[in-house]
């Protein structure tokens, strides 16, 4: 490891390999730019290429992967250890302009594209980038003791959701930071409860610890950044008592391009991102956040998506626009919204083919969140799934034809909600003047469309307390 | 386990990227505990959850009987932490806090 890039000495630069034809095609030329002066010249694969000149042995490819090399031949003019400009391939117009000369490589071709470079061969990058740039991970490196299991060691550290973890090593964490353009000290999220400023490279050490590819890592970084914002509350969302956690839905092309699971068994087992997005969100509340089960998390029952409870809308299947869009999104923009939702529960109607009833269905099951007698304090998210959702648009109902249609089948008669009413002492306070009261908030309904194309079914995820005083649902742009 | 540093010794065994937030935390003496409630400023936080009111207003009768001079506080809402300026108040003009919860 290197704390910084080696400096190139100044005059000319060449970077050649024996195993590239333009590189033996330019020998002569090379062989004239020392002749005429200060020229130092790098060979990635032999030492002793080109032959009878001096040549700097970079096998290591040590100077090739810090000066960013990404081609052979490379001319490169260097002035006080500064780079003044460089030209790739063989070209003669452009090498005789850095070499400031003329008459190069007389009876050569004018111009020969150059090979690849060694250093950025896939086979070696990872590697190259690993023993050059680690130093430039700042995480504390923790070495664990010869007769440690590496499985082991995560559980016994404190690390892990009560799962195995995959152990972050330095290679690992590097392939894990392709996934992003993001620099990896730059800061994300300030993470609750201990509101530690989080790095991108702290979310890659969870993200690779979660099993997420390096393609999900953006998803996993907008979902840490929607969730440690004012808005959505993450730290009242861990510290309550309540079941809920953060519930990640995502929208727009990234779902297809990383192979989000959208259709059957959505919420369930057996899609990579699905499992693996959510659960480093958790771990980065976890391990960088500080929040553990016991600790702030009061949770009296928690939930099965405490893990991961990550999941794609069906955005072509769908006869409605998308969630994101109904939040404010960009048409065809990649987001993030964060639900804090208490775990999924089914609505049957295998018998509603008209819309009202199907939506009567609906109100019925929607109203039981929480608790039948208590409104206004909970948002939730409505799951319709393709069957059901057929009988809305054959019948030619919008999305927001059915929310209206819900909220109002959803205005409840004060009477039958206030504490004592039908023998509950729960429900809301005697003396509320309103002789109804609405379930849910304007919006407090989220509508998807997702899950398997058989099943007369669809699904409600119940929120946690919403508005300025709790958790609103959060979207954020995924940004690569 | 041992530690590295930031890779700046050759590590030979299995080496792992810390994923936590690499806190240190200070260690603080708790106050001593107040010998009496005579003249003794103390505050009382409300945290804003339902009946927290009930149980606060009990609360600063005991203590006004007992010669405490009572000072409420209440946070904004149960779900966030007590903003830096409620707590920075409470710190500068109370001896003693008593955070109540309720339901």
């Amino acid at each position: 490891m290197s704390d910084s890039p080696p400096v190139l000495p100044s005059g000319l630069v060449a970077f050649v390999k024996r195993d590239c034809p333009t590189c033996e095609t330019v020998a002569p030329v090379l062989g004239q730019l020392a002749e005429a002066g200060a020229l130092t010249i790098y060979s990635q694969d032999d030492p002793e290429f080109p032959k009878g000149l001096a040549v700097e042995d970079d096998t290591e490819l040590e100077f090739s992967w810090h000066h960013a090399i990404e081609t052979v031949p490379t001319l490169i003019r260097v002035e006080a250890g500064k780079e003044e400009a460089r030209t790739v391939g063989w070209d003669r117009e452009a090498w005789e302009g850095l070499a400031a000369t003329q008459n190069l490589g007389s009876g050569l071709p004018d111009f020969r594209p150059g090979c690849g470079s060694l250093s950025v061969d896939p086979q070696n990058a990872l590697d190259l980038a690993v023993r050059f740039g680690s130093a430039s991970l700042k995480a504390r490196r923790v070495e664990y003791a010869a007769l440690e299991d590496e499985m082991e060691a995560a559980f016994e550290r404190g690390w892990t959701d009560g799962l195995p973890v995959v152990p972050p090593t330095e290679r690992r964490v590097f392939a894990m930071l392709q996934g992003t353009s993001r620099a990896p000290d730059e800061v994300v999220a300030v993470v609750p409860p201990d509101l530690v400023e989080c790095s991108v490279e702290k979310v890659a050490i969870n993200a690779v610890m979660a099993g997420c590819r390096p393609e999900y890592l953006p998803v996993v970084l907008a979902a840490v950044e929607a969730a440690c914002t004012e808005r959505f509350n993450m730290h009242g969302l861990l510290a309550t008592t309540m079941p809920a956690g953060p519930v990640i839905i995502v929208n727009g092309p990234i779902r297809r391009a990383i192979g989000m699971n959208s259709g059957g068994n959505v919420f369930g087992q057996g899609n990579r991102a699905n499992a693996t997005i959510g659960r480093a969100l958790q771990l980065v509340v976890r391990n960088v956040g500080g929040g553990r089960p016991g600790e702030v998390d009061r949770a009296a029952f928690g939930n099965p998506g405490k893990l991961s409870f990550c999941f794609a809308e069906d955005e072509e299947g769908s006869p409605w626009g998308p969630l994101s869009e109904d939040l404010g999104a960009e048409p065809g923009a990649s987001t993030v919204t964060l639900f804090p939702g208490e775990g999924p529960r089914v609505i049957v109607d295998q018998l509603s083919r008209e819309p009202d009833s199907l939506a009567r269905s609906y109100a019925a099951n929607l109203r039981s969140l929480i608790h039948p007698k208590l409104v206004l304090g909970f948002d939730c998210v409505l799951a319709v799934g393709p069957e059901h959702a057929r009988v809305f648009s054959q019948a030619g109902w919008s999305k927001k034809q059915l929310q209206e249609r819900l909220h109002e089948l959803l205005i409840i008669p004060t009477e039958e909600l206030v504490q004592g009413a039908g023998g509950i002492t729960e429900g809301v306070p005697v003396g509320v003047s309103a002789p109804a009261l609405p379930k849910f908030r304007p919006g407090g309904i989220l509508v998807v469309y997702c899950g398997g194309d058989a099943g007369l079914f669809s699904t409600m995820i119940g929120g946690w307390v919403t508005g300025e005083v709790g958790s609103l649902p959060t979207l954020r742009e995924i940004r690569p | 386990m041992t530690s590295t540093g930031n890779g700046a010794e050759a590590a030979t065994g299995f080496v792992v990227l810390d994923p936590t937030g690499e806190r240190s935390l200070p260690i603080r003496e708790r106050l001593p505990r107040p010998k009496t409630l005579e003249g003794l400023d103390l505050a009382l936080l409300d945290i804003s959850k339902a009946r927290g009111d009930i149980f606060i207003d009990r609360l600063a009768e005991l203590f006004g009987e007992r010669g405490a001079r009572v000072k409420r506080f209440s946070k904004p809402t149960f779900t966030k932490p007590a903003p830096p300026d409620v707590r920075r108040q409470i710190a500068e003009e109370c001896a003693a806090v008593v955070e109540a919860l309720a339901d």
